[in-house]
């Protein structure tokens, strides 16, 4: 089947609205990506025909709603190639996947240790960290980048030593949209019996992910960067690792065993999800995952490709416009600013023209530090973009900047 | 001219806009009009938080009112401190704790209300109002 974004947009409603008197141009894909019919469909016929609690009630819609979640767990299993079914966990997002896996090593390290994330993070993969070295005492260091945005290899190779206990960083940035080297990172960890962490935000919207193949011992996704509903996401981790280290929520539906004096965890995945979980979510996020492999994620990434050489190529036309993070390797996204003009100007008057972007420091304040900006302009493209509304942003910037300067 | 009277005015000055550009360019302007803000002014103690792009406003009581000095990063911003100032500056706590700030939506600039804005109009308003608050008890 051939790529076809004009039937494409007619799975999105959202794609009609009216922004400002104009039509809606999304540029904010990396911060939420639009919600197909069938994923809207599928939350409403979860409420209208199996709504119930799962894995507890022994009537029909509670098998039903069940059946429904676990098959979203194999879908999510046989898109990314995990080995085992409970290797998946559903968490409310990746933000909430990193907090378990820092809460789960905090026994596990000591004054002795140390962790590496890289320069290029979002503050969510920062933050959990930071916390929990000073919890554990344990050391926090940081990949720096090179002048154009890129982690630094060599100086990743001096960094880490046996005394390495755990690797995180982001598959993709989302501030640049910069791919990082994470096979080579994730060998280089191995040898020093480092675990890596691969935060996938945003990348596994943009590309097929082979987990087994990556050798990687976490990874997370959020499903509101697929497709999918926001609040749900997922945990990846290597079964032994997950049987390894603790929950750090605890509740109904992750025990086996309780009594006052002691509680015996569920196994995994059940250990994780604590609670009552996000039902409808996770079965729309298998659903989102379903569609956007029928589309197929190869022509996905082709198509993407395209409209990021166009876009770069057409703002580059614009003078005094600097693009960061400009370098072959990366996602469909672009990170710019006008010279002399603050992100946030410029955001907001293309928002009068319907364009949708993100503006400030897109919670990665580090980065910007490293250009020494106080933010970018972000434009994000995804598959439901067309060549079209490239144009319409383009003469949107002229506009500005004549405004604004 | 009272706090309501300088109300007034504006919202007759943004009637006659016919579209959104005529009136970024209107603020565009303002904003140029600025008093220019003592560089060292521009410190962590005049900043306010919450704002994408860095906003700092610093007040002086003097013979009973309050006067303001403000600035921004952003220009668009900078306008609407323009604004506030000619509707604020050199005014009694008093008036100004007493004044409604429904002009805000009667020239259409609502949106910028909203706190997710991050722009630091409704930061802004409450710090000034906090001001007034505080020297009204002087």
């Amino acid at each position: 089947m051939e790529f076809d974004v004009k039937n494409i947009r007619e799975d999105f409603p959202i794609l009609k609205k009216q922004i400002n008197g104009k039509q809606l141009i999304y540029f904010d894909n990396a911060a939420t990506s639009q919600t197909p019919t069938c994923v809207i469909n599928s939350i409403s016929n979860y409420y209208n025909n199996y709504n119930s609690n799962i894995h507890r009630g022994v009537h029909s819609l509670s098998e039903e709603a069940t059946e429904a979640y676990e098959e979203s767990r194999e879908k999510l299993r046989k898109h990314f190639n995990a080995k085992h079914k409970e290797e998946i966990i559903f968490t409310s997002g990746t933000t909430h996947s990193i907090n378990i896996v820092s809460n789960g090593f905090l026994n596990l390290l000591d004054e002795n240790d140390e962790i590496i994330v890289s320069g290029l993070e979002h503050h969510s993969n920062i933050v959990p960290w930071q916390m929990m070295c000073n919890k554990t005492k344990s050391k926090l260091k940081v990949i720096p980048l090179d002048k154009n945005g890129e982690l630094d290899l060599k100086k990743f190779k001096r960094l880490i030593s046996e005394k390495t206990k755990l690797v995180f960083l982001n598959h993709v940035s989302n501030a640049l949209g910069i791919i990082n080297p994470i096979e080579e990172i994730i060998k280089i960890s191995h040898h020093y019996d480092a675990i890596v962490l691969v935060d996938g935000a945003q990348s596994a919207a943009h590309f097929k992910i082979d987990l087994q193949k990556l050798n990687v011992d976490f990874f997370t996704a959020s499903a509101h960067k697929l497709c999918g509903p926001t609040g749900v996401g997922f945990l990846y981790g290597k079964k032994e690792l997950l049987e390894k280290i603790e929950p750090f929520m605890g509740g109904g539906e992750m025990i086996s065993d309780v009594t006052f004096d002691k509680t015996t965890y569920a196994d995994i995945p059940h250990k994780f999800e604590a609670g009552t979980p996000n039902i409808s979510g996770v079965i729309a996020f298998g659903v989102a995952i379903d569609y956007m492999n029928n589309i197929g994620f190869e022509k996905i990434r082709d198509y993407e490709d395209k409209l990021l050489t166009y876009a770069t190529k057409k703002l580059k036309e614009i003078d005094d416009l600097i693009i960061y993070g400009d370098v072959k390797n990366k996602t469909s996204v672009i990170s710019f600013n006008l010279t002399g003009s603050h992100s946030y100007d410029v955001g907001s008057i293309l928002d009068k023209f319907g364009i949708a972007v993100r503006t400030g420091q897109h919670c990665a304040q580090p980065i910007m530090d490293h250009f020494n900006i106080p933010g970018t302009v972000r434009v994000s493209l995804s598959f439901i973009n067309t060549f079209k509304e490239i144009d319409i942003l383009y003469e949107a910037i002229v506009k500005a900047k004549s405004m604004l300067s | 001219m009272t706090i309501e009277n300088l109300q007034e005015n504006l919202i007759e000055d943004f009637s006659f806009f016919e579209d959104w550009t005529q009136k970024y360019e209107y603020m565009i302007e303002l904003s140029k009009t600025l008093d220019k803000m003592e560089e060292s002014l521009k410190n962590d103690k005049n900043l306010i938080k919450g704002c994408q792009s860095k906003v700092w406003l610093n007040a002086e009581f003097n013979d009973g009112k309050i006067n303001f000095q403000a600035d921004s990063e952003a220009i668009i911003t900078k306008g609407i401190i323009a604004i506030l100032l000619m509707i604020f500056n050199n005014k009694t706590p008093n008036e100004i704790i007493k004044s409604d700030v429904s002009f805000i939506e009667k020239i259409g600039l609502k949106e910028h209300l909203s706190p997710n804005r991050a722009n630091g109009l409704y930061s802004m308003i409450k710090q000034i109002k906090f001001y007034a608050i505080a020297y009204s008890k002087k």
